[in-house]
């Protein structure tokens, strides 16, 4: 890279701060600039926890990775040949990031994007740079561009603008303003006067900025394809005095055409802030004005107003022109970028299959809304759990009486002491130091043929006698000869017709007044007089009640056959028991783990050891 | 933004907390008092003995000098004189320096006996600061601007060790006090982020005690984080005050109210409420070049305001500041019967969205319509960026649609081109 310059076709930069967006900006402009590498070489993010991370990133049509480091002392190591650092850092940090790379010696240019930087920091910073021969661009300004080189961070804003302002090619133009949020107006009008921008670099309002405008001019006088330069400066301060100076003493020599903005500024209120932190006149001599006066004077081409700015600038280009000192220019039609698929989509362009169905919940709009109804109309009308429940797993407002009975099964099934399988695993993995979840898991994973399944396999084969037209005589026949099982649902340890079980004379009852229809449990009720006048403990257990009376709830809602078989093949019933027993399995969690109860071990009396 | 002036009674109170910790001989009597217009100062007076025993200083503390020049300096006066100033002066309108405003602040200090007036100053530039100082301290010292020494701190010095007496001329007895007082006010502007101190004058006791009387400062208000213990407690912040003379009318406060509850920059000022060129500008740069184009191009008696809107504010936002522009430019149509001209420009923005900003203004159009026509607001567009396109194409629509006269120019027009048509407007009969 010659003196001249601070950025080229190969420069690469480490950006501080993780900026997705000014990031991938870089990388379009790389693409439509036919760049051979990227422009970002690695990014910093301090507060991540990995000492190196990796960002996705777009180079036109492909995707790469860029490296995050946590340092910038690693990224410097990693990345030696990078000299230019874009410090995104904000106000409150920006001073000892920028202090950390200009102290390095690997970076070279670094460019400061906060505004609002104490302006003795600043000037510290200045002082560094100077002492150890290095650039700050900034602080508070956008960056600025090589066009068709190197971009730095939002500078020219949206690729259409790039495109429209031939900033993907380089022109003769060199530019330099304090102003970043003019700099495209100026890019653009450039691109329309002359044959386009080489450089541009926006300086920043400060009044002390890293860089002055004198200090990119001489860059460009220095630049051989650089054959024209334009600045335009600001109220307040005196670096175009400068310019002024350069000018006299002959170190500018090709044609300068300069404007300083702010000459309202003698018809405005004092004290009125006009523009930048760096826009206020001290004396007569940091005036808009009298800047303008001395730059002409010194043989700057100065308009009598930013209107003529245009004028003057083709007028100056034209003259260099028919004096051949303009090379004609390669001009190329700069590679489109493939659009955003989210902006495609804004813009009805795209349309892409989705993987997932989702029919029950929308979480997209302000309030989350569970099969249409907004989670706050539920809040603030009460509604039940079982409400919840209807409307999450049937998608029904479920009235009343299935709501209450939903919630009648929650309680019955929630615990069922500590030796069950289920509440017993959950103990032990409890107590063997896990976690809730995992402790919990544990015990829902015993949950199968045999624990809880006399409720879905009381369900199950009560239906298909129910179905198939068996009388109670003929179902028990045929569980015994062809199923081979005891009845399902059927029987109690302790429990009998002398004494019963009270959980299932609540349930039985609530069903027979609750509900319009009951044929599984009158089914039910009649072959239990057949099995009792067997053995008296062959009652219907609570399991088998839970089993029959969901069969009889579904009836009694608005389902159509195909869809009570679409509740029962989706294992609704057992998801009540898992939602029901969960309660109490964590509970015995949280009883665990209150008592600092310690690993469990079996007892070896518990235990036959044999060969 | 960054150099903000702060009130004298602020910069005394700050020195007097903050020098003794670099200069310890720093004994300052602490006896200063403000009276504005809500003043109980009967009140004041029983709280603040000193006034009624001692002789005492009145003079306005509202971030202007040559107060001495101006007549409104009273100097050792006694109590009765003290309240008759406040009673004569408070809420006073005069001018000052060409601005008018109304008195509203006074301070009032302790009268030191003093011979000799000293001067010092401490200013920034690049490279380093600059302390000036003078023997010749007072109302003359611009006067005698010759006298004053100037000495560069270069940037980073420690002041301790810096051998600040050769580069003095010869102190004399005064030696032993000015040195190390400069020095410690000279650690204070560093360490609190002063961007500008001037004490003019102060002055030495008969007990070498060193006095300031009259002090101008300006403090670096983006350094506010970095003084959480002193000027900056975000609970209790120095003031910036608006410069003397500087009202802000309800349209104003309006808009600056709206200005902090955004996070983009929405700025008014009101420059002539009667004039007949208005901007509603995108940009802070941009809206500094349409004003300076309608000044250069002679419509400077006839400019409304002066503001801008930038930063990618909210379609709502943007609404309600073209409506408060709208409202003001239609106010009181021209008495003659000429056109208004409203400017809605700006250059080629980086990435607000000229769209969605300009369907906030079509809408304050549309619910104007009636008033645009009374006034004869004539409007001149000008604009790009993103979907610039779209948001041209609403701004023809609805003058269209309304009948409201609007011309709109896009990127290829060069940026202040509408100011040179208006005048053109202008001279071919404004009609």
């Amino acid at each position: 890279m010659e003196e001249y310059e601070l950025f080229n076709r190969n420069t690469q930069a480490i950006i501080y701060g993780f900026q997705r967006n000014p990031i991938q900006r870089m990388l379009d402009f790389d693409f439509v600039s036919k760049r051979e590498k990227q422009s970002v070489a690695a990014i910093i993010r301090p507060t991540q926890t990995a000492a190196i991370s990796y960002h996705k990133v777009f180079y036109g049509y492909k995707e790469i990775v860029i490296p995050i480091y946590k340092t910038l002392a690693l990224a410097m190591k990693k990345h030696p040949n990078t000299d230019v650092m874009i410090n995104f850092a904000s106000f409150r940090s920006s001073y000892e990031t920028s202090k950390e790379a200009l102290e390095s010696d690997t970076i070279h240019t670094v460019v400061i994007i906060a505004e609002g930087i104490p302006e003795r920091q600043s000037r510290e910073l200045i002082k560094i740079a100077d002492e150890r021969k290095k650039i700050i661009i900034g602080p508070a300004t956008v960056g600025g561009i090589v066009a068709g080189a190197f971009k730095i961070g939002n500078t020219a804003g949206t690729l259409e603008n790039i495109t429209l302002s031939k900033l993907y090619r380089p022109g003769s133009v060199g530019f330099v303003s304090k102003s970043g949020g003019l700099s495209n107006e100026m890019n653009f009008m450039i691109s329309q006067t002359t044959d386009g921008v080489y450089e541009c670099i926006a300086i920043g309002g400060d009044r002390f900025p890293g860089s002055r405008l004198i200090d990119h001019l001489m860059r460009y006088e220095a630049n051989p394809k650089i054959k024209m330069l334009v600045a335009l400066g600001e109220i307040g301060g005196t670096d175009e005095y400068a310019i002024v100076d350069a000018l006299k003493s002959g170190k500018i020599t090709k044609p300068i055409v300069v404007w300083v903005t702010g000459t309202a500024a003698k018809i405005l209120p004092k004290g009125l802030q006009f523009g930048h932190a760096g826009a206020m006149a001290d004396s007569s001599k940091e005036t808009a004005d009298a800047k303008n006066r001395a730059l002409k004077e010194a043989g700057a081409i100065v308009p009598d107003s930013y209107e003529d700015l245009d004028k003057e600038i083709r007028k100056t280009f034209d003259k260099l022109k028919q004096e051949g000192k303009i090379q004609p220019i390669e001009d190329f039609e700069p590679p489109a970028i493939p659009m955003d698929y989210k902006t495609a989509v804004r813009l009805g362009k795209v349309r892409r299959p989705t993987d997932v169905v989702v029919t029950i919940s929308d979480d997209r709009g302000d309030v989350p809304t569970f099969a249409g109804i907004g989670l706050d109309t539920i809040i603030k009308d009460k509604k039940s759990i079982g409400y919840v429940i209807g409307l999450l797993w049937f998608k029904k407002e479920l009235p009343e009486f299935a709501q209450e009975f939903i919630e009648i099964v929650i309680k019955l099934t929630a615990d069922h002491g500590p030796a069950v399988s289920g509440a017993h695993n959950a103990i032990i993995t409890a107590r063997a130091g896990k976690d809730l979840m995992s402790s919990l898991a544990s015990g829902i994973l015993t949950i199968g043929p045999r624990f809880g399944g006399a409720i879905s396999n009381a369900a199950k084969y009560f239906r298909e006698a129910l179905q198939k037209g068996m009388n109670p005589l003929e179902f028990m026949g045929y569980m015994k000869n062809v199923v081979q099982i005891n009845i399902p649902g059927i029987g109690h340890r302790i429990k009998s017709v002398q004494n019963p079980d009270v959980r299932v004379q609540l349930l039985k009852e609530f069903v027979l007044k609750n509900f319009e229809k009951h044929p599984h449990l009158d089914y039910a009720l009649e072959v239990e007089k057949l099995t009792t006048s067997k053995r008296n403990n062959l009652i219907l257990n609570v399991d088998g009640c839970v089993g029959i009376t969901f069969l009889d709830l579904l009836e009694n809602l608005d389902f159509t056959q195909e869809e009570i078989e679409d509740v029962i093949h989706s294992e609704a019933l057992n998801g009540l028991f898992v939602l029901g027993r969960s309660i109490g399995m964590m509970g015995h969690v949280f009883d665990q783990k209150r008592q600092r109860a310690g690993l469990y071990r079996q007892p070896w009396d518990e235990i036959l050891f044999t060969d | 933004m960054a150099q903000k002036n702060i009130y004298e009674y602020d910069a005394k109170k700050l020195i007097a907390s903050e020098l003794p910790k670099y200069y310890p001989d720093f004994k300052y009597h602490d006896k200063l008092v403000v009276i504005d217009c809500e003043t109980d100062l009967e009140k004041t007076i029983s709280e603040n003995l000193w006034i009624n025993t001692e002789k005492v200083v009145v003079k306005p503390d509202q971030l202007f000098g040559k107060r001495g020049k101006a007549n409104l300096l009273l100097l050792d006066a006694s109590c009765d004189e003290m309240k008759d100033f406040c009673y004569n002066n408070l809420d006073r309108v005069c001018e000052i320096g060409n601005v008018r405003g109304a008195l509203k602040r006074l301070l009032v200090e302790p009268f030191i006996p003093h011979e000799k007036e000293y001067y010092v100053s401490i200013t920034t530039e690049r490279d380093g600061d600059l302390i000036h100082f003078s023997f010749e301290g007072g109302i003359f010292v611009e006067e005698n601007w010759d006298k004053v020494i100037h000495v560069p701190i270069p940037l980073g010095t420690d002041i301790t060790s810096f051998d600040l007496g050769s580069k003095l001329p010869d102190l004399g007895d005064a030696k032993e006090i000015l040195i190390p007082f400069i020095k410690g006010l000279y650690h204070l502007f560093v360490d609190q982020d002063f961007t500008f101190l001037e004490i003019n004058p102060f002055a030495i006791t008969g007990d070498n005690k060193v006095v300031p009387l009259d002090v101008k400062a300006r403090l670096d208000d983006t350094a506010m984080f970095l003084h959480a213990d002193t000027w900056g407690n975000p609970n209790d912040p120095i003031e910036f005050p608006a410069a003397f003379g500087q009202t802000m009318s309800e349209k104003e406060v309006y808009i600056r109210e709206l200005d902090e509850k955004t996070g983009a920059s929405l700025k008014l000022k009101v420059l002539n409420p009667v004039g007949r060129v208005w901007t509603m500008v995108a940009g802070g740069g941009a809206s500094v070049i349409y004003t300076d184009t309608i000044v250069d191009l002679g419509f400077g008696e006839e400019l409304g305001n002066y503001g801008e809107y930038s930063g990618n504010p909210s379609r709502e936002y943007t609404e309600i500041y073209a409506q408060t522009i709208i409202d003001l430019i239609t106010e009181t149509p021209d008495p003659a019967g000429r056109s208004k001209y409203l400017i809605i420009g700006g250059g080629i923005a980086n990435f607000t969205n000229v769209r969605a900003t300009f369907e906030g203004i079509v809408s304050a159009i549309r619910n104007s319509v009636e008033k645009l026509k009374k006034a004869k607001v004539k409007i001149y567009v000008r604009r790009g960026g993103p979907n610039e396109k779209q948001g041209l194409e609403l701004m023809k629509q609805v003058g269209e649609e309304t009948g409201v006269p609007i011309k709109v120019y896009d990127r290829y027009t060069h940026m202040t081109r509408v100011v040179a048509l208006i005048k053109q407007a202008e001279e071919a009969g404004g009609a």
